[in-house]
């Protein structure tokens, strides 16, 4: 059994003959909040669909809670997906269902209890996020900040020990997007929750990370990783130094 | 913005001055075009001297030029800004040719089938699976897609069926007549109703109405990620999305279908009646001549048509691509790929038919 929450080694991944990126590898710390960073389109999220099982990966591994994400059968599969947790980058909420249904779905197929009791953990569920007044709204009535706060909800419902965010700051304003910077840090703190975070908001990357890795769409793969804090004022990387300087790199 | 064309020893030089933005642009592209094509043999320059300003469209048009003349090109004239926009254009990867509009179809199609094929064998292996998944495959959600594509459909097939009984005993009553064989008319209406108009039209009103939502509501799904979230939840798509979907159509085509039927013996016996043939002679031709094996037979056919539409609305929302474009043509697939499916499916059933000697 692996050590480490989530071990993504040698990865690589291509859309015909184009290469979006290759050889990466990395460990993510049961516990802590691992930032995936990086400029638009060099393949951040399509990493997070590699790890969370919705892509084969050209090449490389993929192991989260020491279960290989692309090996074994079926009902393996199936156990890792629920020991895993995903918010994707629009929320992904189920359009045709209310707020307290969307995070009910997994309870109702997954965990062994009472009716009421599982329309009790939804609801607390949703407390936990702000959104205890908003249980039965549909997701088309909420806005953005909401939408993702209630997608975390429906992510955390089997409790699961990994959480994976997608663009979790995207297109909200910054008090929203703090709100959530300190949603990811107090369930890490009261429920020990490891999140992977894909971001390129640099404010929330310096509020939330432990770690992380940036990736680059020219180098084709991860070109730094470490503390961002110290990757802001160490690296001499001109990429990296443009990234958390926000400077404009040179053509 | 003006164009000269000049010549300058052995090269031609098209002479550029003005204002180069998309409004100028769209006047003199052709014209400019045209030119550098004729200058092929020769060195082509274009002398940008007198630009005053300029803008993508004007950077657009250089290239095109440049590639219209296909050799070397020299800029005279040009200022830094420009001759580095046009560096950068020159380096943008060309679109990939469009396939013709003519043979788009036939190329969507082709490439669809492998698709097509591997959506049958997922949805065979998801019900197979479907006793240990049990808890995935909702009630709720069959009898919600029952009630939209079965009972709300009822209305429409009561018209349908109806007006198509009318028209079938007016339109066969005429040449009939001239036979005096006008009681046969209850015979051809009845029997084409049973084996062949009723399935059909039950499957073109359930491809148009149901098909299309199948296809609307999962694309919708697809491009708001819906999918993806469900994938990560464990929730297989195919067992929570498609079998439910599947189940309420097959259940709901029987009833479609014997509805259309019976609207369609009544506007035909409208018909009749109103022609001066009595009820009873209408009934026991009908009674007489329609045997169990064509009301049977004809269901049989309406189930087939169901599973089909419905797996072809779904496979084409599970197939859809990017943005509510997408969404829009997933959904116009499923009703033209649902008619066509059931045609030809029809064709089938009536060679099998013919040679079990139904």
């Amino acid at each position: 059994m692996s050590a480490h929450a989530v071990e993504v080694v040698g990865v690589a991944q291509a859309f015909g003959a184009r290469t979006v990126f290759h050889d990466v590898s990395f460990e993510v710390e049961t516990g802590e909040v691992f930032v995936i960073l990086g400029g638009s389109g060099c393949g951040k999220s399509v990493l997070l669909s590699l790890i969370v099982g919705l892509r084969k990966p050209t090449a490389g591994r993929v192991l989260v809670l020491g279960q290989d994400m692309y090996a074994g059968d079926a009902a393996a599969h199936g156990v890792a997906l629920r020991r895993i947790g995903v918010m994707f980058q629009s929320g992904a909420l189920f359009g045709s269902m209310t707020l307290l249904e969307n995070v009910l779905l997994p309870l109702e197929m997954y965990a062994k209890l009472p009716r009421e009791a599982r329309e009790a953990v939804a609801r607390a569920k949703l407390a936990q996020v702000g959104l205890a007044d908003a249980a039965d709204l549909m997701p088309a009535e909420i806005s953005g900040g909401m939408a993702k706060r209630a997608a975390i909800a429906r992510a955390m419902a089997l409790d699961p020990p990994v959480i994976f965010l997608d663009e979790p700051s995207a297109g909200l304003d910054p008090i929203t997007s703090a709100g959530l910077d300190a949603l990811i840090l107090e369930l890490r703190r009261t429920q020990g929750t490891t999140f992977v975070v894909v971001t390129h908001e640099l404010d929330s990357i310096l509020a939330i990370a432990d770690r992380c890795i940036m990736l680059d769409r020219a180098a084709q793969g991860v070109i730094a990783r470490g503390d961002p804090r110290r990757l802001r004022e160490e690296s001499t990387n001109p990429t990296v130094h443009a990234f958390f300087h926000r400077q404009a790199l040179a053509a | 913005m003006g164009l000269t064309v000049e010549r300058r020893g052995s090269a031609r030089t098209l002479v550029l001055s003005g204002r180069l933005d998309a409004a100028s642009v769209a006047r003199l592209w052709s014209e400019v075009v045209r030119e550098a094509a004729a200058a092929r043999r020769r060195a082509l320059i274009l002398d940008l001297a007198g630009i005053s300003s300029w803008d993508a469209a004007g950077t657009a048009l250089l290239l095109a030029a440049e590639r219209a003349h296909g050799g070397s090109v020299e800029l005279q004239g040009a200022s830094v800004e420009v001759a580095e926009a046009l560096a950068r254009l020159r380096q943008a990867p060309r679109p990939a040719p469009a396939h013709t509009d003519t043979l788009g179809w036939l190329y969507r199609g082709l490439a669809a089938i492998p698709g097509g094929i591997a959506f049958i064998g997922e949805a065979a292996v998801a019900a197979v699976r479907l006793p240990r998944r049990a808890r995935l495959f909702r009630v709720a959600d069959v009898l919600r897609h029952a009630d939209e594509g079965g009972v709300r459909g009822l209305p429409l097939a009561l018209l349908l069926g109806f007006l198509i009984g009318l028209i079938l005993a007016f339109q066969s009553l005429v040449p009939m007549r001239r036979f005096g064989a006008d009681i046969y008319v209850a015979n051809l209406g009845a029997i084409g109703l049973l084996r062949e108009l009723g399935p059909l039209l039950a499957a073109v009103i359930l491809a148009g109405r149901t098909g299309s939502a199948f296809a609307a509501e999962i694309g919708t799904m697809k491009v708001n990620q819906e999918i993806d979230a469900l994938i990560t939840l464990d929730l297989d798509p195919m067992t929570f999305l498609v079998l439910p979907r599947l189940a309420a159509s097959l259940l709901v085509m029987p009833a479609l279908t014997v509805v259309l039927e019976l609207a369609g013996l009544v506007g035909m016996a409208v018909v009749l009646m109103s022609s001066g043939i009595p009820f009873a002679a209408i009934s026991h031709q009908v009674t007489a001549w329609v045997a169990p094996a064509d009301a049977i037979g004809g269901l049989a056919k309406a189930m087939v048509f169901g599973l089909v539409v419905a797996g072809i609305g779904c496979a084409s929302g599970l197939s859809t691509g990017v943005g509510p474009r997408a969404v829009g043509q997933s959904a116009t697939a499923a009703v033209v790929g649902g008619i066509v499916a059931t045609i030809l499916l029809d064709g089938l059933f009536a060679v099998v038919f013919y040679k079990l000697g139904w």
